[in-house]
């Protein structure tokens, strides 16, 4: 089998991280997701199904950009991968496609989720909507007022949106919620998690779903390159979904430098960070064991970025282990830095991104390239949810 | 090895069990001793103490409110074995420490099970630590300190996997209510009454506890009718908040749930 290295084991394990720390409420629905999703994500039957989709209602596939004068700007070859450019705005389609799809074969007649930029909360909604499905989405109080463009499109799209008053009242706390909402819904609901994050087979699963990403890399590259490998990838890592995409096809062609970018927050030295692995510790948190920002007596601090999309104190545990083994490096970048590389994009390219994947283009500031090199940034969203944060501090 | 508390107690009362839970520092971080204390004065028979964790997901709105506030007042597993430390030297019932998996993987497991051991701990609740997991890792350094690890069922739990917990398990099953995180104010129509039964005429060969849900006179002996008897939780934590003073509220408390009960005599 490919990916061997790399993939999950059948344990639900990536090396010493993963598995499903799930209390005994959720035994059923995780035992039926972990027999069933393979024989069902495999069949020929969803397979066209799902492609279908991804091509006449996402749009795919996604353009592979060259960005001519960003790379004239660093003296390298850059190409962007528009994600931003999918139905909705973002990668978190690619995922809420595949498991509305399994959610019907699975006979639920409930979605829920949860979300911190909204993006994948309005991705949810947005294939409720087309499969005529009831969907609640959870949002931390803060998410809510940061995000509001977002939870007006949820509703508009039908969907339930709870705010969340616990906790830090952002992503961590929302999945915390969603959980709880499960657990006590488990005979009629399915939890559409929004990254590779959550119990086997989560991680996996969505990494699946997103590996679509990966796939038309291989070929675009081919084509406008002469070769399916870039020199490295570039992507924003908050649960690590788009990265996990971006790595997939990738993973056992070691040539290939897979670059994550965490979020700095207001630097790595401070308290206010989100960057899991470069201050994290192992733990286990909704359900995996993985990296986490916690204390010494195991209680998980709070993270900070400006990016509601990254502000999660965890990772999947696949960037643990891609971590851990050295097969991935990882990075952080601070707001600051994040902010002019959203500006430097817009005005070299005429892109204005969003602010998580900003974070994968400010990481060119710090890494050495070759004017040979080819650069491939996976640009996860657009910017258009974060405007008021760009027109307040660029104060146009 | 002297007999664990929570085999004695089954053996010598077999209904009617009172169990209680309670978080850890809350209301106040020094209460710990005191509510344990009192709790058994008024004649529960079993008592878990909630380790207070950031992120409780199996939990409702009570503990997870009880469960901040108590870190707020500074509760950590070493503040909470140190405020246990003499215990057992007014303490007779059993106890049980409940809480989830991250607090007690970063004190260290062998470390947190030669503690307990020490301190008087009978066995541990942590929902979010599978039973395939606990197998694997952990279920020797259980068993060389004399604690139970007790295990969940809930409506959904398929009946292979019940005799497997039942199996694995030698205190007593856990048995949650219903599909639900904890809270109070269910009423005795809420319960599913065939799960009870069902359970009831599986014939396990471990006593079992009804929790979750379970508020009142009426949701206790309900429960009572189907198992060896009951755990309240948020109901309780509920009564520490109303500002009385300690005392009389678990005094007040503790009479409302068993009040009209024929409660066996404690043995
Ligand atoms: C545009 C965009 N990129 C990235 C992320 C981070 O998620 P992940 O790390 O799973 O890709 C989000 C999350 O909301 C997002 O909206």
């Amino acid at each position: 089998m490919k990916y061997m290295k790399y993939n999950v084991n059948e344990k639900g394990y990536y090396g010493e991280f993963g598995g499903a720390w799930i209390p005994e409420m959720m035994y059923a629905n995780i035992d039926e997701l972990r027999h069933r999703y393979l024989e069902i994500i495999e069949s020929p039957e969803f397979k066209k199904e799902f492609d279908q989709l991804l091509k006449d209602y996402v749009g795919r596939p996604s353009p592979l950009y060259f960005a001519g004068r960003l790379s004239e700007h660093y003296g390298t070859k850059v190409y962007l991968k528009r994600e931003d450019l999918n139905h909705t705005g973002s990668h978190k389609l690619n995922n809420t496609v595949g498991q509305i799809l399994l959610a019907e074969k699975l006979g639920k007649t409930r979605i829920i989720a949860e979300t911190g930029a909204g993006q994948h909360g309005v991705a949810t909604a947005t294939v409720c909507a087309l499969k005529g499905i009831k969907c609640v989405v959870y949002m931390g109080d803060l998410d809510v007022q940061r995000q509001a463009p977002n939870v007006k499109k949820m509703k508009m799209l039908g969907a339930k949106v709870i705010p969340v008053h616990s906790g830090n009242k952002t992503l961590k706390d929302a999945t915390n919620e969603a959980m709880r909402d499960w657990i006590n819904n488990p005979e009629d609901t399915h939890y559409i998690i929004g990254s590779v994050v959550g119990p086997h087979p989560f991680p996996d699963m969505v990494a699946r779903f997103q590996s679509v990403i990966s796939k038309e890399m291989k070929s675009q590259l081919l084509e406008k390159t002469g070769s399916e490998f870039p020199t490295r990838i570039l992507a924003c890592v908050g649960g690590g979904s788009n990265a996990a995409g971006a790595f997939y096809h990738y993973l056992d062609d070691e040539q290939v430098e897979l670059i994550g970018v965490e979020a700095a927050g207001k630097g790595v030295e401070t308290k206010e960070t989100a960057a899991t692995l470069l201050v994290g510790s192992p733990g286990v948190l909704h359900a995996s064991r993985t990296m986490l920002m916690q204390n010494r007596d195991g209680q998980i601090t709070e993270p900070y970025s400006i990016s509601a999309g990254l502000d999660y104190p965890g990772i999947g545990p696949l960037h643990a282990h891609l971590f851990k083994t050295g097969r991935a490096k990882y990075m952080a970048t601070t707001d600051e830095e994040v902010l002019k590389a959203a500006l430097l994009l817009t005005q070299k390219e005429g892109i204005i991104p969003a602010l998580e994947s900003a974070h994968a283009l400010a990481a060119l500031e710090k890494i050495k390239m070759k004017p040979d090199d080819v650069n491939v940034i996976n640009l996860s969203g657009s910017g258009n949810k974060d405007m008021e944060t760009y027109l307040n501090y660029f104060g146009y | 090895m002297k007999k664990n508390r929570i085999n004695r107690l089954f053996e010598t009362k077999k209904e009617n069990i009172f169990s209680v839970y309670f978080t850890a520092g809350f209301p106040n971080l020094d209460d710990t001793v005191k509510i344990i204390q009192e709790l058994e004065k008024n004649g529960v028979d079993l008592i878990e103490i909630g380790i207070p964790f950031s992120d409780p997901t199996a939990d409702g709105p009570t503990i997870q409110h009880s469960s901040e506030i108590a870190l707020k007042n500074g509760m950590s597993l070493h503040l909470l074995f140190e405020q246990l430390k003499n215990i057992r030297e007014s303490v007779k019932i059993p106890l049980i420490l409940m809480g989830y998996f991250n607090p007690v993987m970063q004190f260290g497991l062998e470390q947190f099970c030669k503690k307990c051991s020490e301190t008087g701990i009978d066995g541990i609740i942590l929902p979010d630590l599978p039973l395939e997991e606990f197998e694997a890792h952990y279920k020797k350094n259980f068993a060389k300190n004399n604690l139970h690890n007790i295990l969940l069922i809930t409506p959904q739990t398929p009946e292979a996997r019940i005799r497997q917990i039942d199996k694995a398990s030698n205190g007593f099953i856990y048995m949650v209510s219903s599909a639900a995180t904890t809270g109070a104010g269910k009423k005795v129509e809420d319960f599913q009454q065939d799960y009870f039964e069902r359970i009831q005429q599986m014939n396990l060969k471990n006593p079992r506890l009804i929790g979750f849900g379970i508020s009142d006179h009426d949701t206790f002996a309900n429960a009572c009718k189907y198992a060896g008897g009951a755990i309240i939780g948020s109901a309780f934590v509920k009564a520490l908040q109303s500002g009385n003073e300690l005392q009389n509220s678990i005094r007040d408390f503790t009479k409302k749930i068993t009040g009209n009960t024929k409660t066996t005599a404690k043995s």
